[in-house]
């Protein structure tokens, strides 16, 4: 009796976590133009007046270069300093992990306000460059957590055979070393992507304005009314940001079974 | 140089660039707001450096702010203990599963791909006056006129609740998985009775990752303005709603500093303590 019950608790928190976000995806096919209930019949029209808006076109060309600059800045950062965690014995090991996730642990309001008060106070004001320097700051430490978790598993004894065979250490990083931390950078890398990509928090305090990404353009939708153009936005967010990932993992899995049937 | 002595200063090569963009983007711009929360901006606008106790008599005195505070304390408590009591029974389920366990853990983390804004909006086609539950309502006959359910405090914490969700039943699990099955069995065969033994065996063993769950739920909710926003009437802003009223509409900076020094030193005093009874690494487990 008592572990049904818990499988019936454990569908309706299921259920409680996607059927909003069902709700706006079936919505974003309703032919209706009122965005809402009832559902007068299955349309395409909402994704094509998206490509047709300019402003969400923008917002999108916005989101999506953010998202890559903070990826490939973040991920550099970020396999550096796990590389040094992982492979190192350094001394105040604790107090530099620490100073790593500080970013998570202040409220992203707050290091909001900081960062845009401090880079004002020395002349650079609201612009991309911000977003930027925001968006690399506050991925930064989920990179690093995801990287070093997948770089404990890479043996060490490769890289020393290679350089016990004559291979300097920046010939055995670029032939060794980085096809093995493949998974990790591209693992680093997406993550950075997918919570830049997302985010609005600091995003409404750093963006200059006129410049929208995604979701603070959503945000500024959702303030006038609901249109079903919202509903078609967001379901392209949604396979942007959960597609990426899910597609990732299938890659990494097909990997993973070609090098267990070749082994 | 030795080989030892550059072995011993690669590590700090490699952390080196991350550790000057946490130092330059984060820890300078925290304390340069403590500064700034003491410069007063004028009547005409422009910001007077100096040391004024203006803001932080404001910030501390005011019945306003503190109303508010404490509003966004109890607002993330109750979301937290929601998020515990609905989060703790699914994650002993995904914990104890036979089959479909992948499935289930792969659709935990699902949420956390999508975007937090359009998760908060679609309540609003839920619980709106053209949303879901109003349009069956109707349909049933049950109410002729649609109800207004939405822009209450008590969607602003469905929000949060829907937000944080994953966060709790993440960690929860992941102290749970680490749980010995045949530790129940043991007390079992004990004489203890299933209940007895969940009691006292497993949920001990698993409230690291419910203190894990809980700080996470506390203060990302304690922290957000954007749910309030959307799903929260005119009188239900949060502390963070204040931050931003300050800084972005009455461009009141040094306010908004201390406002949001203010913030930081509630959530933070909290994190304090978490890291002084348990470290910081059980809440690192759950997120990596």
């Amino acid at each position: 009796m008592g572990w049904s019950l818990i499988r019936f608790w454990t569908l309706m928190v299921y259920l409680f976590m996607f059927l909003p976000i069902a709700v706006v995806v079936l919505l974003a096919f309703n032919a209706n133009q009122f965005g809402s209930f009832p559902m007068t019949g299955l349309s395409l029209r909402w994704f094509d007046e998206l490509f047709q808006n300019e402003a969400i076109l923008r917002a999108l060309r916005t989101s999506l270069t953010l998202g890559a600059l903070t990826a490939l800045i973040s991920t550099t950062l970020g396999v550096l300093a796990s590389l040094a965690l992982v492979r190192y014995d350094i001394p105040f090991r604790n107090t530099i992990s620490t100073i790593l996730i500080a970013p998570i642990l202040v409220p992203e309001v707050v290091l909001a306000v900081a960062l845009l008060l401090f880079l004002q106070f020395l002349g650079i004001h609201k612009s991309f460059t911000l977003l930027l320097f925001g968006h690399v700051i506050f991925t930064l430490p989920f990179v690093i957590l995801v990287v070093q978790a997948r770089l404990v598993g890479i043996r060490r004894d490769v890289e020393e055979a290679a350089m016990s065979l004559g291979a300097s250490p920046i010939q055995t990083f670029f032939t060794i070393t980085l096809p093995l931390l493949t998974p990790a950078v591209a693992a680093g890398g997406l993550f950075a992507f997918t919570i830049s990509f997302d985010d609005i928090t600091g995003t409404l305090f750093w963006k200059p304005g006129g410049v929208e990404t995604v979701p603070t353009q959503i945000f500024a939708m959702l303030r006038n009314s609901i249109s079903p153009e919202i509903n078609a936005l967001g379901t392209l967010m949604i396979l942007i940001t959960a597609g990426l990932p899910l597609i990732g993992l299938a890659i990494s899995r097909k990997l993973a079974m070609r090098r267990d049937r070749a082994e | 140089m030795s080989i030892e002595a550059r072995e011993a200063r690669q590590p700090w090569i490699l952390l080196s660039p991350t550790l000057t963009v946490i130092t330059l983007l984060l820890i300078v711009p925290v304390l340069f707001i403590v500064v700034y929360s003491f410069w007063l901006r004028t009547s005409v606008g422009d910001v007077q450096p100096g040391f004024y106790l203006d803001n932080w008599a404001d910030t501390l005195t005011d019945r306003f702010y503190r109303d508010i505070l404490l509003t966004t304390l109890r607002i993330a408590a109750i979301t937290t203990v929601v998020c515990a009591l609905m989060g703790y029974p699914a994650a002993y389920f995904i914990a104890r599963a036979k089959s479909n366990k992948a499935l289930l853990l792969l659709l935990l983390m699902l949420p956390f791909w999508i975007s937090y804004i359009i998760r908060t909006m679609s309540w609003i086609y839920i619980l709106g006056t053209n949303g879901a539950l109003n349009t069956a309502l109707q349909w049933l006959g049950i109410t002729a006129e649609p109800i207004q359910m939405l822009y209450n405090e008590t969607t602003v914490i469905l929000g949060l609740v829907h937000f944080l969700l994953p966060f709790m039943v993440l960690n929860v699990y992941v102290s749970l998985d680490g749980v010995d099955e045949t530790l129940e069995d043991a007390a079992g065969s004990l004489g203890a009775t299933k209940w007895q033994s969940f009691l006292q065996v497993t949920l001990p063993l698993s409230l690291p990752g419910l203190a894990a769950g809980s700080l996470l739920c506390f203060v990302l909710g304690a922290g957000t303005y954007i749910t309030p926003a959307v799903l929260g009437g005119p009188r239900d802003a949060m502390f963070a709603n204040l931050v931003y009223e300050a800084i972005i509409i009455q461009l009141n900076w040094p306010l908004g500093a201390a406002l949001s020094l203010l913030l930081l030193a509630v959530l933070g005093a909290l994190v304090m303590i978490y890291n002084h009874f348990l470290g910081l690494g059980q809440l690192m487990k759950g997120l990596g």
